[in-house]
């Protein structure tokens, strides 16, 4: 039976630092994935790193254009704690090897990004989290006392009697054997729920498994309804187009060459904060001035060519393979798409949940870092600071706690859930029917704008979805690779995950961040500068509030 | 929509049947990729078909197999060119038929279920092998590692692997000698011996040098550079490896990848063609032929090559004069030219497509820089 002080579930940036850093505490430390480590979404993140670091930049600085992105919803204390302690996490992963780009002198260089008032962001050409996934990979494959469980399937979290952490149930998913592993703390770092929504441009992984898990115990989610659209994903597969284009000088136009965020965002422009520069483009696609795609275009060519060469050369790629477009002589039609999950697993600094011995960090997490708005590569930084901290309180946690014993039971109720599925005859619609369902609805009533009719529809949809969920059934009847079974299982994660997307979104009425009620179009400080709580409480989430915390930054109006 | 044929290749390891092909028709636009109509004909006709994937944008390497008999991503492979391809023909196994765009699990790596298979036992086992993490000196400086803008640059190239052992797969040498490092390996080797951070670029250089299997088992077929989704050009990495081996650290190795490539350099240098004869025994005395012949392990190495040298006489294809005689290149001059030229220059000249951009391209600065939201240092 393996058991650890520290278990982490989730092998991407966040949960990769957070078994470092426990392990550097000394404690027995474990990582499940349900992919191999470097197939974490953590790839995806193209453009880079946000950090004062240079003498001219300020922490302080770094902080105030997080808030003013989040739109004042980011509590400015958890805020204050990444800005401070980000110049130090990116030289750790400096010295770790991370090959990030110099400048002439040979230190690191920066560019610019969205949302910022200096260029802070450090990168590897656009591969940036790519590189410190696999850099930390190397850390880890180094460290080999850190135990990996690559391809395992987290199926439930399990609690002693007092309501603490026990460890969890996991799914070898090569074998299909089931495992109990004691724990006497667990670290969710399973990421966001993109593919609750279609298109997303997230990966098939990104099914909300942590948050579901947590929400089934009772740990509250937090502003669940903050769901970023990217400015600048593909029409037809909803692939992502670097904010890093546009840090690097590419503008946007409309159908009728006109460079429309000068109406929108006369100072920043382009590099307004993405939901700003989402609404903009939607507004257009919404009048008439799109394309015949429903989108408008990303002109790239504005950037030398050599430039594109050494530092977007993965769009190159995403252009010629994905759009048949060669993007360093000719515009790419591009629309605003599902991106990142701002909310989440309501953690404190340390990662720490109201369940003792839970934790949660990067984006499955909501601290709150971002609020109503992620700012372009401020999630990396996340997934990095918080996952540190959660794996360093973890281990404290775990050096005076004594091992749990989960009952066995468990371990045969979650055996007997999965045989239940897979033996069951098919009596309704295909996993993938729901799915395809799911997305488009989110997409089309939980997405730029949203309104109480659009959601009341989605929340019907989602609710007859979970009972058609319920009947699902596989073709794959064997236990090796049984991918069936586990889509069905992430389904049931997805469901979730939507019911309190549109739950959060119904009950926020107003306009702030991501979510831009056209019912209801004015940021409302006076009554919903505050957080939004679910927790499971039967068939309807239990809401409640909770204070945003404001240092030294009182709200104002959000102009770029 | 158009129909595609994707004829798969199937296993079930619980069945106790052997392999087997299975035809799935999707119903999708050309420009969707193999991975969109594997996923249909698994969303819509058999949930038991397995694969894995991801990102489905090329970045997260899960979903690497053979198409047409070319090992690829399926997510960044278009339906249309591969059945363009499966129409051509040139596959040569049993499944070719009509026209079908033909889908197989990745090569050199045993097969799990279905498409996939063990990259455990493959693939990262060498990973592991070329001890990969940075190993820099003493203690890391209280700010960044000051090095070399375009060293960074360059290692890049490696950096962009996604390791998703499309290489590994089409390795003809791998297929060879199963113990041969490898191009995914050997390449993420490069990122440590080109990183300026690393410490022991030497010792890294000397135990590939040295390993029977390491660099000097890759045979140059270029397959590996062919397939790689992410243009890190393994083969490149590895012949950088050798010239940092042998160039600048003088590696002369037990295996005679030293020998043999000063043998060759030599060779061409004085013959301007390969002089074959002579080859074999200058590799063995580290270029010297005097030395090679006097070497025991050469003695025995041109003994056992005895009989390939007898059937190539036999076949006319070498003749006792030539293997005596080798005529010079008439225009000795311009051999002597293209020595000075290569050997004149400050600089080793690399191919990295992030510092020279693709062949047949315009050239760099062909345009004006652009002002103001330039992302340019600060």
């Amino acid at each position: 039976m393996p058991q650890h002080d520290v278990l982490v579930i989730g092998a991407g940036l966040a949960g990769m630092r957070a078994a470092l850093a426990a392990a550097e505490e000394g404690a027995s430390v474990g990582v499940i994935s349900k992919v191999h480590p470097v197939r974490s979404h953590s790839n995806a993140a193209q453009g880079g790193i946000n950090a004062a670091l240079n003498p001219e930049d300020s922490w302080e600085s770094h902080a105030f254009d997080t808030i003013k992105g989040s739109d004042y919803l980011g509590d400015q204390d958890a805020i204050e704690i990444m800005c401070r302690e980000a110049p130090q996490e990116l030289l750790h992963l400096e010295h770790l090897g991370v090959t990030f780009h110099r400048n002439e002198e040979g230190k690191l260089g920066t560019r610019a990004f969205g949302g910022a008032s200096a260029a802070r962001t450090y990168y590897v050409a656009d591969i940036t989290g790519q590189a410190i996934l696999h850099v930390l990979y190397e850390q880890l494959m180094k460290h080999s006392e850190v135990f990996r469980y690559e391809e395992w399937f987290t199926t439930a979290l399990l609690q002693q009697d007092d309501g603490a952490m026990a460890g969890v149930v996991g799914r070898n998913i090569r074998d299909g054997s089931m495992e109990l592993f004691p724990a006497k703390t667990v670290i969710l770092a399973s990421g966001g729920n993109g593919q609750v929504y279609n298109p997303t441009t997230n990966a098939l992984v990104c099914t909300g498994d942590g948050i579901a898990l947590a929400y089934r115990i009772g740990a509250p989610l937090m502003d669940m309804e903050m769901v970023q659209y990217h400015p600048t994903t593909l029409a037809g597969n909803g692939l992502l187009i670097t904010e890093g284009a546009r840090g690097e000088g590419a503008h946007l136009y409309n159908a009728e060459g006109e460079r429309f965020m000068e109406k929108y965002a006369p100072n920043k422009m382009e590099l307004a904060s993405r939901d700003v520069v989402s609404r903009a483009e939607q507004t257009e696609i919404n009048e008439g001035r799109g394309f015949p795609d429903g989108t408008v275009s990303l002109d790239i060519t504005k950037v030398p060519r050599k430039r594109i060469h050494e530092a977007l050369r993965e769009i190159i790629n995403v252009g010629r393979d994905f759009a048949g477009v060669d993007i360093t002589r000719e515009p790419i039609h591009i629309k605003p798409g599902n991106h990142y999950t701002m909310g989440g697993v309501k953690t404190d600094f340390e990662g720490r949940t109201p369940i003792a011995g839970l934790y949660a960090a990067g984006e499955v997490a909501c601290v709150s870092v971002h609020g109503g708005n992620r700012l372009g590569a401020n999630s990396l930084l996340d997934t990095l600071i918080f996952g540190r901290r959660a794996g360093q309180d973890a281990a404290r946690y775990a050096s005076d706690t004594g091992m749990p014993k989960p009952s066995y039971a468990s371990l045969s109720a979650e055996q007997g859930a999965i045989e239940a599925i897979i033996r069951r005859e098919r009596t309704g619609r295909r996993v993938s029917e729901i799915k395809a369902e799911l997305g488009a609805t989110m997409d089309k009533y939980a997405a730029v704008f949203r309104e109480e009719d659009g959601l009341r529809t989605a929340l019907e949809i989602v609710k007859r979805l979970q009972q058609e969920a319920t009947t699902t059934a596989t073709d794959d009847k064997g236990s090796v690779f049984n991918q069936d079974a586990l889509g069905a299982l992430e389904l049931g994660y997805m469901l979730d995950n939507a019911e309190l997307i549109v739950m959060g979104a119904l009950e926020r009425k107003e306009s702030r961040g991501a979510q831009f009620r056209t019912d209801y179009p004015a940021r409302d400080d006076e009554h919903w500068l505050k957080h939004i709580n679910l927790s499971v409480n039967g068939e309807i989430p239990e809401v409640s509030y909770s204070d945003v915390t404001i240092t030294q930054w009182q709200p104002e109006a959000r102009t770029y | 929509m158009p129909d595609y044929t994707l004829k798969i290749r199937r296993y079930d390891p619980e069945s106790g049947d052997a392999a087997y092909w299975q035809d799935f028709t999707v119903d999708l636009a050309p420009e969707r990729s193999v991975l969109d109509g594997i996923l249909r004909a698994r969303d819509q006709e058999d949930g038991s078909l397995s694969i894995r994937c991801s990102c489905q944008a090329a970045i997260c390497g899960s979903c690497g197999v053979r198409i047409n008999g070319k090992s690829a991503l399926a997510c960044n492979t278009k339906l249309s060119d591969a059945a363009e391809r499966a129409q051509r023909g040139g596959i040569n196994n049993e499944a070719t038929s009509n026209g079908a765009i033909v889908v197989e699990p990745m090569g050199n790596m045993p097969v799990l279920k279905d498409l996939i298979v063990d990259m455990d036992a493959v693939h990262w086992k060498k990973i592991q092998r070329v001890v990969p993490w940075l190993l820099p000196e003493g203690e890391p400086p209280e700010r960044e590692y000051i090095v070399d803008a375009e060293a960074m640059i360059d290692v890049t190239q490696s950096m962009a692997c996604i390791q998703c052992g499309a290489c590994v797969s089409a390795c003809l040498s791998m297929e060879v000698d199963p113990e041969f490092i490898g191009p995914a390996a050997l390449a993420k080797a490069y990122r440590f011996v080109g990183d300026p951070r690393d410490a022991h670029h030497e010792d890294r250089l000397r135990d590939l040098a040295e390993d029977p299997h390491g660099i000097y088992d890759c045979t140059h077929c270029f397959a590996c550079i062919e397939v790689c989704p992410k243009d890190v050009a393994p083969m490149s990495q590895i012949m950088r490896l050798r010239r940092r081996a042998t160039g600048d650290y003088a590696i002369k190795d037990s295996n005679n990848g030293y020998g043999h490539e000063k043998a060759f350099v030599d060779i061409v240098e004085r013959w301007g063609t390969l002089h074959e004869a002579q080859l074999l025994p200058r590799s063995f005395g580290d270029g010297s032929l005097v030395k090679g012949q006097t070497r025991p392990a050469a003695v025995k190495q041109l003994i056992d090559s005895a009989p390939a040298a007898l059937r190539g006489l036999a076949r006319g294809k070498v003749s006792p004069r030539k293997v005596l005689i080798h005529p010079k290149l008439p225009d000795q001059k311009e051999v002597r030219r293209i020595y000075e030229e290569i050997e004149g220059r400050d600089e080793r000249i690399e191919l990295n497509l992030y510092i020279v951009g693709e062949e047949g391209e315009g050239g760099a600065d062909d345009k004006e820089p652009v002002q103001g939201e330039s992302g340019a240092e600060s």
